[in-house]
């Protein structure tokens, strides 16, 4: 569904933030795009996003995106204080200028989907982490995108709140048949979350190898004690530590 | 607890004229030097009608001059935030209004919109007093709006105007808010001294009866119109500080009660 070749940025002031990227991404795939801090990978996720104009090369859609059309969660789970959960939620629908019951009846959905159904009417600064996070994820998934795009998600959020959120984003991308884009600096989290781990190298920032993890798609907690599981990390993570020298 | 919190400081306040009271009769104190509180009761109480319609001069100059600066520093703020070409140009002369002490101006203000009318003249320098914590403020507070947000806002193809109504005006809540506390003081401290500059016009606002007393040595007149001065302005920092609370109570984080 999206195909990128050669895609390169330059900031202003002269940093190659990213040259010769080369990705493409298929319908209902998840890829995760791992490397290590200042490689370029948030770089890379706000352009596909459309925050960022790419530099050089070319960004294909198959179908492009239209309004609404990309779910993103960021890094902070960036809500708005001020408005209650639901209120967050249905922020772009509110934008797109979807009525006022349909769009609390559609945010309503959303929460039920990440478990939050009861904190409708709270406010962001009584909810935790990992609470916060799964607002994030209902606003991101509320205009119902085909591609979902994570920026490091979780990275703020203690382990086991970290591994019950891969759980749960696993189920909710499965059942809606959504194409995700994944960026983490955790090899374990990529490889127990992706079908896909392409690993990025710093300085220029690129994707320097391609790695597919050849697991059943409903992964359960085993997966994550399987020789293959620890096999699999130990490759990327060696991997990535040779690209740094 | 509570009760013991409320009742302290009264409990000082009268103790501390009480003892006010007993020495100026000790020393016998020249009642034109420091009357005794019982004095400055009684002239509130004798002048209290022509002291209360200055007050109420008084607070409707400065209401009107503060709700003016709200309203002006929120649209400036706001065209800042759009343009900052406009902002680079304008800027400046705000400063320039803002450091430029009012006493210094205001013969000037007097002269150019005051003659005919002396109100007007302690209108605008009430007005100038309170504007730029507005402006300032709320030029910030646009600016502060959560960068995450913003681009969030703009993936989903939000208008300009979307944006500042539904996250940088929010954003901009709190730090109006605490502007707008300043700014309600000021504009009664802009009201006095604008007062005591136009000298005795056609307005008489409470800065003009401290004056009128001074010139005719009654002090405690002048301490009654004092007292109900400091009360305008506590009735004003707290009106604003109970709509801060109202406003914010609910998600700010310097609103939130915690426990111990």
């Amino acid at each position: 569904m999206l195909r990128i070749t050669d895609l390169g940025k330059e900031f202003s002031g002269g940093v190659v933030a990213l040259e010769k990227v080369n990705l493409h991404m298929a319908r209902g795939e998840f890829v995760a795009l791992l490397g290590p801090s200042g490689c370029g990978k948030s770089t890379l996720l706000r352009i596909i996003a459309g925050l960022i104009a790419p530099g050089s090369g070319h960004m294909h859609w198959d179908t492009p995106p239209a309004r609404g059309g990309i779910g993103v969660v960021f890094q902070e789970p960036t809500l708005m204080p001020w408005a209650n959960v639901c209120k967050n939620v249905e922020a772009p629908l509110r934008i797109a200028g979807v009525a006022a019951q349909k769009r609390r009846e559609r945010a309503m959905q959303m929460l039920a989907l990440v478990g939050l159904e009861n904190f409708a009417e709270a406010y962001p600064r009584t909810l935790s982490g990992g609470m916060k996070m799964r607002v994030a994820i209902a606003r991101a998934l509320v205009t119902s995108p085909p591609i979902l795009l994570l920026d490091e998600p979780f990275a703020a959020l203690d382990e086991i709140t970290r591994q019950q959120l891969n759980d749960d984003l696993m189920d909710i991308c499965e059942k809606a048949k959504l194409s995700v884009l994944f960026v983490t600096h955790s090899a374990a989290e990529a490889v127990y979350l992706s079908n896909r781990v392409l690993m990025m190298r710093a300085r220029p920032g690129t994707i320097m190898r391609e790695v597919r993890i050849n697991a059943p798609a409903n992964r359960q907690e085993g997966f994550r004690h399987s020789p293959q599981f620890a096999a699999l990390c130990g490759e990327i993570s060696t991997g990535l530590r040779m690209a740094m020298t | 607890m509570k009760a013991a919190r409320m009742l302290s400081p009264l409990l000082v306040v009268l103790a501390a004229l009480g003892v006010w009271e007993a020495l100026v009769h000790l020393w016998q104190v020249p009642s034109f030097v420091l009357p005794p509180p019982s004095a400055i009761g009684h002239a509130l109480y004798d002048d209290f009608a022509s002291l209360l319609s200055s007050a109420w001069i008084t607070l409707r100059i400065s209401l009107t001059a503060f709700a003016l600066a709200v309203i002006g520093g929120v649209a400036l703020a706001v065209l800042f935030s759009q343009s900052r070409t406009v902002e680079m140009a304008l800027f400046p002369l705000a400063v320039i209004l803002q450091v430029t002490p009012i006493v210094a101006i205001a013969p000037l203000i007097v002269i150019w919109v005051g003659i005919d009318n002396p109100n007007r003249a302690l209108l605008l320098m009430a007005w100038i007093a309170a504007f730029f914590p507005v402006l300032s403020n709320m030029t910030l507070g646009l600016r502060a709006a959560d960068h995450g947000l913003v681009d969030l806002y703009r993936l989903y193809g939000a208008t300009r105007w979307q944006i500042l109504r539904q996250v940088r005006l929010p954003s901009a809540l709190p730090y109006l808010l605490s502007a707008v506390k300043i700014s309600g003081g000021l504009a009664l401290i802009g009201t006095v001294v604008a007062e005591f500059v136009a000298g005795s016009g056609a307005s008489m606002g409470l800065a003009w009866r401290i004056m009128e007393s001074g010139n005719r040595l009654q002090i405690s007149r002048m301490f009654a119109a004092l007292l109900l001065l400091s009360l305008l302005g506590i009735l004003i920092f707290f009106c604003l500080n109970a709509l801060e609370n109202l406003l914010l109570r609910r998600w700010h984080e310097s609103r939130v009660e915690r426990e111990a």
